[in-house]
């Protein structure tokens, strides 16, 4: 039976330059996700066909849910959240494919999104509110002297939102993966067991509805990332309100 | 999207003004949508959790954001005590509230406590 883990290998595809199976993915999934929407916007018509109709919903979808979120405001961030969403989704929904490397379930790629996410809203409240942004850390109506733990808290709660945001993603991904080569491992091993072998539909059975578990969290997970990225870009537009 | 690349010829400056006319237009057509849609079902009641798919995700939502406040707190902690070079001492107490911060963050994921804003 294969090792469950073998899966997230990273193997240098060419020598010398550090291009892996991990690149060679990202690379895959940007072109795809580049040349899809090329695709769909190749001739823009005002009554959509069918590929143009997908793109407007994804474009509709994570618009609003931006400006659900942090109001119209929010809409100069719009090409940064809609990269990330667009990402994240192909890149889980890819990895699905068996054979298919999962570039998510590796918690460097997942912390290095969540650093740009918290990058951009450190950066960007500094430059737009200045120290007024150091707000944020201070809740209001706490008693004089609790404001120091209160303060040392959020700050800590703060630093732990990439941490969280990339676990979140890194671990659904990695642990979807595992559970499925695990199950596909029980066919193979029950297969060769003798008259164990009528046993072996069970965890096919499961492998296959496990597979659909996954479809849903590829999509749930990028969505989430979409949301949480918002909600944490809002901080950085109203801090204190 | 489309309508800004139906007129080629206007300047970013008209822009602004024809975003917030077409924000207006659509206002106006989701209302006529709404007002012309038969009225929505009453929503069913509570949603069970017993055999909910999205529980495992709720599941992993909190427990990521207990984990992460605490580990938080520890990195915290260590970097203070290797610039400042104050023994254990940095990383027990800075681990003790980051267990607090992962309890923070746990209470606002589930809704049980206001989101983070100083309200002033």
């Amino acid at each position: 039976m294969a090792s469950p883990i073998e899966q997230f290998t990273i193997k240098p595809l060419i020598p010398g330059i550090g291009f892996t199976n991990s690149s060679l993915f990202m690379v895959g999934g940007v072109a795809l996700i580049v040349g899809g929407m090329l695709y769909a916007t190749r001739n823009r018509s005002l009554v959509p066909g069918r590929a143009q109709a997908g793109a407007e919903i994804l474009h509709d979808f994570v618009a609003g849910t931006l400006t659900d979120a942090t109001g119209r405001e929010g809409m100069k961030f719009f090409p940064l959240v809609f990269s990330l969403f667009m990402f994240v989704l192909t890149l889980n929904l890819v990895g699905l494919f068996p054979g298919f490397f999962t570039v998510t379930s590796h918690i460097v790629i997942t912390f290095a999104l969540a650093a740009l996410v918290i990058g951009t809203v450190v950066v960007y409240g500094f430059v737009r509110h200045g120290t007024h942004f150091l707000g944020l850390f201070v809740p209001s109506g706490v008693p004089v002297w609790l404001l120091p733990f209160i303060v040392v808290i959020e700050v800590i709660s703060f630093v732990s939102r990439p941490i969280s945001l990339s676990l979140r993603l890194f671990a659904n991904m990695l642990a979807g993966h595992i559970a499925l080569k695990v199950f596909g491992g029980f066919v193979v091993a029950l297969g060769g067991a003798g008259v164990l072998a009528v046993l072996s539909p069970l965890p096919l059975l499961m492998a296959i509805a496990l597979t659909a578990l996954e479809f849903l969290v590829a999509g749930l997970q990028a969505y989430v990332f979409t949301v949480l990225t918002c909600i944490y870009l809002n901080d950085a537009l109203h801090p204190g309100h | 999207m489309n309508g800004n690349d139906t007129q080629p010829a206007r300047g970013n400056a008209a822009e602004a003004p024809s975003g917030s006319d077409l924000s207006r237009r659509l206002e106006r057509l989701g209302a006529e949508i709404d007002a012309s849609r038969p009225a929505a079902e009453p929503s069913p009641g509570p949603a069970s959790f017993t055999s909910d798919p999205s529980a495992l995700g709720l599941a992993f939502r909190l427990s990521a954001e207990f984990v992460a406040g605490v580990l938080a707190g520890g990195l915290l902690g260590w970097v203070i005590d290797r610039v400042v070079g104050t023994g254990p001492w940095g990383l027990i107490s800075c681990l003790i509230l980051g267990f607090c911060a992962g309890m923070l963050n746990l209470l606002r994921a589930s809704g049980a406590a206001k989101p983070a804003r100083s309200g002033g």
